[in-house]
């Protein structure tokens, strides 16, 4: 089912949460909203499953405008940060919650908690008090417990913020296994880019209440509309006008005509990958990911001047970046903008 | 019991951390003295005194007519009491957390008004708004229904107290989540907030029921020490009037052994309660369950 949502926009108070927000996600769809804290992506998803009202705007579901339909008739899974596991009932009691009020008869309700859990890798603990279970058990009791009532769509609150970075790691490659194989579409908040991209076939990149851009992980990457998801969405580096990503920044020994003067700083191995902090003439800072074999190729040292040239920046303000080499800002030239710029070699 | 805490490293992690030593000691030292002036030695005194005259004379002073009706009267009135605060003191702290209405504030503070008021002054209230001159008419002073609403009146903040700090903790994704999955108000109501509530409830209520059983100040000039009115803490202080003390004491010790078994409930109460937690029910935020507290600051020491 897909879901749309048109010109949404919600205040407390006098902030607004949400300023005419359009998203389209499609039907099956593994769709994640990020952004920033505070930039209104939980707001955007209490809204789709009811639990928020709009002030204006509209939501639909497979077409159909719930805007005014409550909570419980939207047949929406919702699975809660902290988990929201109904601590005075056993995992059993929590799953089959959904199946009881709609008055499924005993043995039905067993048969399909007994299936649930065995889909969530939670076999055989049914009689345990949610206090029982880790974090990572919570959170899967609690999607089993959306899943039961076979939702039209499933909406996840930053599921994984509340867990270590292992266990994170481990039910992000599950959740996207679970989405392939249930195939109902998924929208789910993060504020972490890397976990969004892993997961989430299409991403909606959020800020102050706005969507900035939405797409898939490759478009935000490559071609962000604007400064806010270029940095958002990965490292960046500003150099006058222009925003270089760590990785597109070569360094040579030998100066030309589209290299900068710079100073190395320092040095962090991490692991394979070398990051070179730099300063330039201007006070300018960068820096500069290279792999462990370039590093040698360069013999650099901390305190060396070396030469560094931006190899793809992006400038998003129109105005054509200056192409005096030397100066603060990178050879290059912009024709709009989000005009992709490569650098003169 | 350090010794054998330090022999074996995998006791349980929830266990307190003492301090050895002098600190400890002159503590648990101080509480068990102060518990004996305060508690122990008058309840010694009062039993030693319930039974001077021999355990038949004990006996025939509670089963007298007189004093079976007395306590059957502060039975019935007390758990008819607890009946009502139970919806209204629950109701009261549903206002009073999840509810916004000017003056808020004010009622919250005042709902503390007949723990700090002196039960005489509460029963002069009581018979202003309900006496002979009642501004609504209704006159019920010295009449059983008197009995009821000076103990509503007395009662109503332990109810509101217990149950209040458990509403404000609770989790209001819970809630969210069952709507999510179908379950209107009343469902939610039923499955999510009210088991979530009862344990605090049910102390609050046994805590009342205590209370409510030996309730003397603001029944006596409200219900009167009639025929048909007196409950049994008006019979004892009768019944010391007249000179009778170990018939006193005897019925002292009868709601002395009601209340003990209120405090035993509470305690099963909170076994129940946690029995899917690792914590206990936070009793001690309750600030009239000083008893609570003051054991939580003794294992804090
Ligand atoms: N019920 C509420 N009352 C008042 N402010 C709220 C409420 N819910 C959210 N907000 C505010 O709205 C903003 C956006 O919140 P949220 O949608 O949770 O952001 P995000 O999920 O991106 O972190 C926050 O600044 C938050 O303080």
């Amino acid at each position: 089912m897909g879901i749309s949502v048109e010109g949404a926009n919600k205040c407390f108070g006098d902030f607004q949460a949400l300023d005419d927000v359009s998203i389209e996600v499609p039907d099956g769809s593994l769709t994640a909203l990020l952004g920033p804290s505070g930039s209104g992506k939980s707001t955007l998803l209490r809204a789709i499953a009811g639990l928020e009202t709009l002030d204006a705007g509209r939501v639909l579901i497979d077409g159909e405008d719930v805007s005014r339909t409550p909570t419980q008739k939207r047949e929406v899974g919702f699975v809660f940060q902290h988990y929201a596991a109904f601590k005075h009932m056993t995992v059993y009691e929590n799953v089959g919650f959904g199946l009881k009020i709609r008055k499924w008869k005993k043995d039905k309700i067993r048969a399909r908690v007994d299936e649930l859990l065995n889909l969530v890798q939670l076999p055989g603990l049914a009689d345990r008090y949610p206090s029982q279970l880790s974090g990572g058990q919570r959170q899967r009791m609690a999607l089993a417990r959306a899943l039961a009532v076979q939702p039209q769509v499933l909406l996840l609150d930053e599921p994984f913020g509340a867990l270590d970075a292992k266990v994170r790691k481990d039910l992000r490659t599950w959740l996207r296994n679970l989405h392939e194989e249930m195939n109902v579409t998924t929208i789910f908040v993060t504020h972490d880019q890397e976990e969004a991209m892993d997961v989430a076939g299409q991403l909606v990149v959020m800020n102050q209440g706005r969507v900035e851009q939405s797409g898939s992980a490759d478009d935000l990457y490559e071609k962000p509309a604007n400064e806010f998801v270029m940095s958002f969405v990965g490292e960046v580096n500003r150099l006058g006008d222009n925003f270089v990503r760590p990785h597109d920044i070569e360094i040579v020994r030998d100066r030309d005509d589209s290299t900068e003067e710079a100073m190395v700083q320092r040095i962090v191995a991490l692991g394979f990958e070398i990051r070179v902090e730099l300063v330039l003439g201007d006070g300018t800072e960068v820096w500069a990911q290279l792999t462990r074999g370039e590093l040698q190729r360069l013999e650099l040292q901390e305190g060396q001047i070396a030469y560094l040239r931006p190899v793809q920046a992006k400038s998003f303000n129109g105005a054509p970046p200056s192409d005096t080499s030397g100066a603060s800002t990178p050879q290059g030239s912009a024709d709009g903008g989000d005009a992709e710029v490569s650098a003169a070699v | 019991m350090e010794a054998h805490a330090a022999q074996s490293p995998a006791a349980p992690r929830s266990r307190p951390l003492r301090l050895p030593g002098v600190g400890a000691g002159l503590g648990r030292g101080v509480v068990v003295l102060w518990l004996s002036v305060i508690v122990l030695l008058p309840l010694a005194a009062l039993l030693d005194k319930s039974l001077s005259e021999g355990l038949g004379h004990f006996w025939s002073q509670v089963t007298s007519p007189q004093a079976i009706q007395s306590l059957k009267l502060i039975l019935v009135c007390s758990l008819i009491v607890v009946a009502i605060n139970a919806v209204f003191g629950t109701i009261v702290a549903w206002l009073l957390v999840r509810d916004n209405f000017p003056g808020k504030s004010i009622v919250n503070a005042i709902i503390d008004l007949p723990f700090a008021l002196p039960t005489i002054v509460a029963s002069l209230i009581l018979i202003e708004l309900w006496g002979k001159n009642s501004p609504v008419g209704v006159d019920i002073a010295l009449t059983r229904a008197a009995i009821v609403v000076a103990l509503c009146f007395v009662t109503l903040p332990f109810v509101v107290r217990a149950v209040q700090p458990l509403l404000i903790e609770m989790d209001r994704d819970m809630e969210e989540a069952a709507a999510s999955l179908g379950a209107g108000g009343f469902t939610i109501f039923r499955r999510i907030i009210f088991p979530n509530l009862l344990p605090g409830l049910a102390a609050g209520v046994a805590l009342a029921f205590a209370r409510a059983l030996g309730e003397y100040g603001s029944v006596l000039l409200f219900a009167g020490g009639k025929k048909d009115t007196t409950v049994a803490s008006i019979l004892i202080g009768q019944q010391i009037e007249q000179g009778n003390e170990s018939g006193a004491a005897a019925i002292s010790i009868v709601l002395l052994a009601m209340a003990l078994a209120c405090l035993l409930v509470i305690t099963l109460i909170q076994r129940w309660g946690s029995r899917h937690e690792r914590s206990q029910v936070n009793l001690a935020a309750n600030p009239v369950i000083t008893g609570a507290a003051e054991e939580k600051d003794d294992q804090r020491e």
